[in-house]
């Protein structure tokens, strides 16, 4: 990165509260595609001018694959350890760059003790946006490009939160379709519930394979979303159908920063 | 007056025996666990309003939505008339409603007919797209030979129904035109006008059949209310409670397990002291070990399989079908509520949800993605089921799938669910 990422620690040290805490999650951290998205963010946040830093080492997971497999103790245990650490930090805001982390520490971690205004990536970018302080220009052009939005189960069913991704989309001069099987019934890419962590049930095929029918039946050419599993299954169903060089998975936050040549 | 007493007799007989079973299926609901549904009392009305009485979520397949609104509506609505058959019934009256009412009486009998011919073309249709057309929605595994004729002993039911009363009509219009008897002209028949031309003409036979028809739709009716409790066809009267008891919170959000937030503050804080909390199995093993909202949402299920068709799982072909848990928890619960009418309250057979009905494979299969919670018309959580058997697996159990229990490692020891480093977690930050 050209600026560096300022974490808590470093911040708390200087006596300096940001803004807003950017919850990067396990994937983000150490997946390498993830960690693309996880710089991009970054890069919007810097762009714009927000201040705001990371847990760096002192995040841990929020134990939603430990929730969703039926482990409650792990969950709860991971819960109230990062509940410390926030709160240790005195922390009221947090954008995730995963929709299921925000769906924990946004509706789990408050029966827990933890209160916080947690907002997805996707709806920073779209506040921001809407402020004016965020535009397409400058960067790449997606014009004539078809791009479509597969909705994250945690971001869209989970948390009713449709729109905020598609104004990322709508402000490109691009041609948007959606795919037949979208919003609130969309379907999953087919790792929630932990299912990222085991291999699926034997079945006829893998739930990745069925939602590139979608994708194919829309003609799309860029399928836009905003989660780091979905971008896992999407960019491998891709790959299962040998269409790398045609079809390409992006995060809403990777299409912003090339749309603005961040 | 033998005709009054008998129907006294029958009525009495139907409502009582209605009564009985009914109230067996409310003990069977309350052998779940307790769960409190009082908050937001502004905000569940207000969902029953639309999603029970105004049908909000059946508009996403609209031919559906449409031929089901037909019954629906003319269901709710010739109710009215079976309030006048109930009266002309019990008094020996005939047509009670048509000196009171005046004119409006033949509107609304016109408008019943109206609707009885779009609740016998419903059905008729229903019948097709279910025996004949077969559409994938109305088969899978759990669709076994009773739950498919339990569907089709309803549409038949319904068009015979809707047969009688319009045939009744048609008698009643030609001996009104008669001027026979006590058949005073009364209501407008605009759809049975076009029946009589193949009824009889003699008055007397007429007589045979308007009382035939009559007998046998409020017979048919009564018979019809007793069947409820014993198919899925209980949706009509459970849709409206279970719609109150939705969960209102983000769909993300699961419960929170309390008793586990106790022993996890224990290990954090020595010094804490839980408060007294009865000792309960962790997660649900049988059916005693879900809410009664849970066994409420599997009494209401009618069977239609719209969360089956929208599952990820399903699609693709693995075990798992939302519609199956339902019914596999319905009739557990009533397996269960047979044994303690047979065997009295502690009788314990063998059996267990887990394992005797619904599979391991099954449950694992599920990706939590909300697609059947979304689907439901009548707002039942297939995936709180299907998320307390996986904690008794975990927690009871401990027979997570090994590549899960891997998963469950990586995150105590690294807080993380791949084995990285916890002091590698900025290291993305180094790069571009």
């Amino acid at each position: 990165m050209e600026q560096k990422i300022p974490t808590m620690a470093e911040m708390a040290a200087e006596g300096k509260q940001p803004e807003i805490l950017f919850w990067v999650g396990c994937a983000g951290s150490f997946d390498e595609r993830a960690q693309r998205i996880t710089r991009d963010i970054c890069k919007i946040l810097q762009h714009v001018g927000i201040s705001f830093a990371v847990l760096g080492t002192e995040e841990s997971c929020t134990g939603d694959p430990a929730k969703r497999a039926g482990n409650e103790f792990l969950f709860q245990m991971q819960a109230m350890s990062n509940i410390q650490v926030l709160d240790g930090y005195n922390i009221r805001k947090i954008v995730t760059g995963c929709p299921h982390c925000f769906n924990t520490i946004r509706n789990e971690y408050p029966a827990l003790g933890g209160n916080y205004e947690v907002i997805h990536h996707s709806q920073l970018i779209q506040q921001l946006i809407d402020e004016g302080k965020l535009k397409a220009e400058g960067g790449e052009n997606f014009k004539g490009r078809k791009i479509t939005f597969h909705d994250p189960c945690y971001l869209g069913r989970g948390n009713d939160v449709y729109e905020a991704p598609r104004r990322a989309l709508e402000i490109l001069d691009a041609d948007l379709v959606e795919m037949k099987r979208c919003k609130s019934n969309g379907l999953c890419c087919g790792a929630g519930g932990a299912q990222m962590f085991k291999e699926p049930e034997p079945g006829k095929r893998d739930i990745n394979d069925e939602r590139m029918l979608d994708v194919l039946e829309a003609k799309a050419n860029v399928i836009a979303s905003g989660c780091p599993f979905c971008m896992t299954m999407l960019t491998d169903g891709v790959k299962h159908m040998e269409k790398e060089q045609e079809i390409k998975v992006l995060d809403i936050a990777e299409i912003t920063v090339r749309a603005n040549g961040l | 007056m033998i005709g009054q007493a008998i129907f006294f007799i029958i009525l009495a007989g139907a409502v009582y025996l209605f009564w009985k079973n009914a109230a067996k299926i409310r003990r069977n609901i309350l052998l779940g666990r307790d769960a409190d549904f009082s908050d937001r009392p502004a905000e569940r009305w207000a969902t029953m309003a639309r999603v029970a009485l105004g049908q909000s979520k059946m508009t996403r397949r609209p031919v559906a939505a449409i031929l089901h609104l037909f019954v629906y509506v003319g269901f709710v609505i010739i109710n009215i008339e079976v309030l006048e058959i109930l009266i002309d019934g019990l008094f020996g009256s005939h047509r009670v409603f048509s000196k009171p009412l005046g004119s409006f009486y033949g509107l609304l009998i016109g408008g019943f007919e109206i609707l009885a011919l779009l609740v016998l073309l419903a059905c008729v249709i229903f019948l097709i797209r279910r025996n004949v057309l077969k559409l994938k929605r109305f088969t899978g595994q759990e669709m076994t030979s009773w739950p498919k004729s339990d569907a089709n002993y309803i549409l038949i039911t319904e068009v015979l129904l809707m047969a009688a009363f319009l045939t009744m009509n048609a008698a009643d219009y030609k001996l009104q035109a008669l001027h026979y008897s006590h058949y005073l002209k009364a209501g407008s028949f605009p759809v049975s006008e076009f029946i009589a031309p193949l009824l009889p003409s003699q008055a007397s036979a007429l007589v045979i059949v308007d009382r035939v028809c009559w007998w046998f739709h409020i017979i048919g009716i009564l018979a019809f209310l007793n069947y409820l409790p014993y198919s899925k066809h209980f949706h009509i009267l459970l849709a409206f409670p279970n719609t109150y008891y939705s969960r209102l919170k983000p769909k993300g959000q699961f419960t929170n397990m309390d008793s586990v937030t106790n022993e996890v503050k224990a290990m954090l804080d020595p010094s804490f002291v839980p408060e007294a909390a009865e000792v309960s199995r962790f997660g649900a093993r049988d059916v005693t070990d879900l809410t009664w909202k849970n066994l409420m949402d599997a009494y209401t299920c009618t069977e239609c399989g719209r969360c089956t068709s929208v599952c990820p799982a399903n699609i693709t072909g693995k075990k798992l079908s939302p519609r199956k848990i339902m019914m596999d928890t319905r009739d557990r619960v009533t397996e269960v509520g047979n044994n303690i009418d047979r065997h009295g309250k502690d009788f314990a057979d063998e059996k267990t949800l887990l394992d005797n009905y619904i599979t391991r494979e099954e449950l694992w299969a599920c990706t939590t993605c909300n697609a059947c919670v979304e689907a439901c018309p009548v707002n039942i959580n297939p995936l709180e089921i299907i998320t307390e058997m996986r904690r008794y697996i975990v927690m009871e159990e401990s027979q997570a799938p090994a590549s899960l229990n891997n998963m469950f490692g990586n995150m105590e020891n690294n807080g993380a669910p791949w084995k990285y480093s916890q002091a590698d977690r900025l290291n993305w930050a180094e790069r571009d």
